[in-house]
């Protein structure tokens, strides 16, 4: 305990990750346990009424998660997080926390088509309205929010049309009409963006990419900045009495920390979308070395997207940190160090030839997943965003030719060598 | 939930270590203000101070109650059995230079101001009563943030320290 504000790379090695209280274990232990033995029933009371923290069940809490949670949080500049069983649920979570049927939101069209499809169709069935917008541009997002509107949501990197959310300008649309802010910054993780700084309220990540990095656990994770006005009038579930709490109401009893608590005390209970411990412990070991990684992703994504941008097989490269890239400029002021290391580009030649490049690669996996320390790459029009109509496709930035592109931490020689001879063969 | 935090001249809020050490100090604790609703925020503090979680011997201070939480109720601070350590109040805004006053005069040592709530005039007067003080904080996320509680709610403690914890 001090008050001294610890950087960044000593919070991704430390932050809730003290000695092991009952042990001393230095390291984070794995508690592989469904269950907590109570003190007594008075304590058990205690604790179910949310009058005491402590662990009770793994499906809310659990020692090691909560150890993944605190780190996270820290390297957000949150209050705290709720950790999740994937990234998908992570969003799920938070609708489900922040809207109810008859109720809307406020969405980006141009992100990740799972999360498309969720919000248009899942939340769709409970009677919840995703109002779909082209692009990032604020405005539109203002022209559509009503009464019935609950938050705003887009993705710091679009997922793959690579457009960079204006956070801060987003943030006061929002603050304006009594809303929070929602971003999805899988694609920047903590070190390279963290939106809290720049007026966003929740911030979710899909942890199973950069936040591990080893590409071996599926994980997800929603942070709150403890800034939010929820007693604002628009959240009554934040303000009223609950039933299954004994009349309490989360905003009077826990201020700051009541998003957070009803998060894992209503739809984690309810939903059951929990964090294994043993997914937590290998997030945790991803986390300590996030900000080498980075770096290293940052580097050798320009690399491979300047020899892309110069390769006369392909017809086009949309990275932000391009100075070619319309999004370049938001990109230095919300990512200086870099937008991260997924991007996409047009293989010449079109569907054909991407398809004949991606069979051609013989280091880079072909693989629906980003984020990993291992160079991976995808066809969305075929595989991602299969599911959406070609209307959908093309508002989410989609086209037939791209191929998306997750550059990991191999020697930058090794990449470039695939890319090009992969690159030929598709041409010829 | 959030104040206007006036200054209070010669005095800073206490730092993290400083609070930490505050309840480490502290043995004895009169909550004033404590409701015997089981859904108010006050009560939820109570239970957890009593609570395994704390090691701290609690009196409530309540002219309207006979007993909160299976415990006696007192009608002042004037009226406790004991000195307590720590005045831990949880009434409005304007009451709470009174309780500052009855604080100093029955010899405390500190006067803890819940979350939610400032005075620059009880902190003057809990200060040249030389009490320590804390204001616009809540006693039990401040416990919780440094026993280990905050951290099984997933909240960041700010707690960074490679040493083992000792109860």
């Amino acid at each position: 305990m001090n008050d001294r504000e610890w950087g960044f790379k000593t919070r991704a090695i430390h932050a809730g990750g003290g000695p092991d209280t009952a042990t001393g274990a230095r390291n984070v232990p794995v508690y592989q346990t469904t269950s907590f033995v109570f003190e007594d029933t008075r304590d058990a009371a205690d604790i179910f009424a949310l009058q005491k923290f402590g662990s009770i069940y793994t499906r809310i809490s659990n020692p090691t998660v909560n150890a993944f949670e605190e780190r996270m949080a820290s390297l957000e500049g949150g209050i705290g997080s709720v950790a999740t069983s994937s990234g998908m649920s992570a969003e799920f979570l938070t609708a489900a926390a922040l809207a109810s049927s008859g109720d809307s939101f406020v969405t980006s069209s141009a992100i990740y088509g799972g999360t498309h499809t969720m919000f248009d169709v899942s939340l769709g069935k409970f009677g919840i309205e995703a109002r779909f917008v082209e692009g990032d541009d604020p405005d539109s997002f203002d022209a559509v929010i009503d009464k019935s509107t609950k938050f705003l949501y887009t993705e710091i990197v679009g997922n793959p049309s690579g457009s960079i959310a204006d956070i801060s300008v987003l943030a006061s649309v929002a603050h304006s009409h009594d809303i929070p802010l929602v971003i999805d910054a899988t694609f920047a993780t903590p070190y390279l963006c963290r939106p809290i700084d720049f007026g966003a309220d929740i911030v979710l990540h899909s942890a199973t990419k950069f936040i591990g990095g080893h590409g071996n656990s599926i994980g997800g994770v929603v942070t709150e900045s403890g800034r939010f006005n929820w007693g604002n009038g628009r959240f009554p579930e934040m303000t009223e009495p609950v039933a299954t709490y004994n009349g309490l109401k989360y905003w009077e009893n826990f201020g700051e920390y009541a998003f957070c608590t009803k998060l894992r005390s209503e739809q984690l209970r309810d939903l059951g979308a929990s964090l294994a411990p043993m997914n937590a412990f290998l997030l945790i070991q991803g986390l300590e070395t996030l900000p080498f990684r980075m770096d290293g992703h940052v580097a050798n994504a320009k690399t491979v997207a300047s020899f892309l941008e110069n390769h006369s097989e392909v017809s086009w490269v949309n990275y932000a940190g391009l100075e070619s890239s319309p999004h370049h400029e938001l990109a230095n002021k919300y990512m200086p160090k870099g937008p991260g290391a997924i991007f996409t580009f047009g293989v010449k030649g079109g569907r054909e030839s991407g398809a004949k490049f991606i069979d051609s690669l013989q280091l880079i996996s072909h693989l629906a997943n980003v984020g990993d320390v291992r160079s991976l790459v995808i066809h969305p029009a075929s595989t991602t965003h299969q599911q959406l109509s070609d209307e959908d496709l093309a508002s989410g930035g989609v086209s037939a030719d791209m191929v998306r592109l997750s550059v990991g931490l191999e020697d930058s020689d090794d990449i470039l060598w695939d890319l090009d001879q992969a690159l030929e063969k598709a041409s010829s | 939930m959030s104040v206007e935090k006036k200054k209070v001249e010669g005095w800073n809020e206490p730092s993290a270590k400083e609070r930490l050490a505050l309840l480490n100090r502290t043995e004895t604790i009169a909550m004033v203000g404590v409701s015997a609703k089981k859904s108010r925020p006050s009560n939820f503090v109570a239970t957890y101070l009593l609570s395994s979680s704390a090691n701290f011997e609690i009196f409530f201070v309540n002219p309207v109650e006979d007993e909160i939480l299976g415990k006696p109720c007192y009608k002042s601070l004037s009226d406790l059995p004991v000195v307590p350590d720590m005045v831990d109040v949880f009434r409005k805004s304007e009451d709470l230079p009174e309780v500052a006053i009855e604080a100093v005069e029955i010899g405390a040592s500190s006067l803890w101001i819940q979350l939610g709530l400032w005075s620059v005039e009880a902190a003057e007067i809990a200060l040249a009563g030389e009490l320590e003080l804390v204001m616009d904080r809540c006693i039990k996320i401040e416990h919780a943030r440094f026993h280990g509680g905050l951290h099984l709610a997933g909240f960041d403690t700010g707690v960074i320290d490679s040493r083992r914890s000792k109860k």
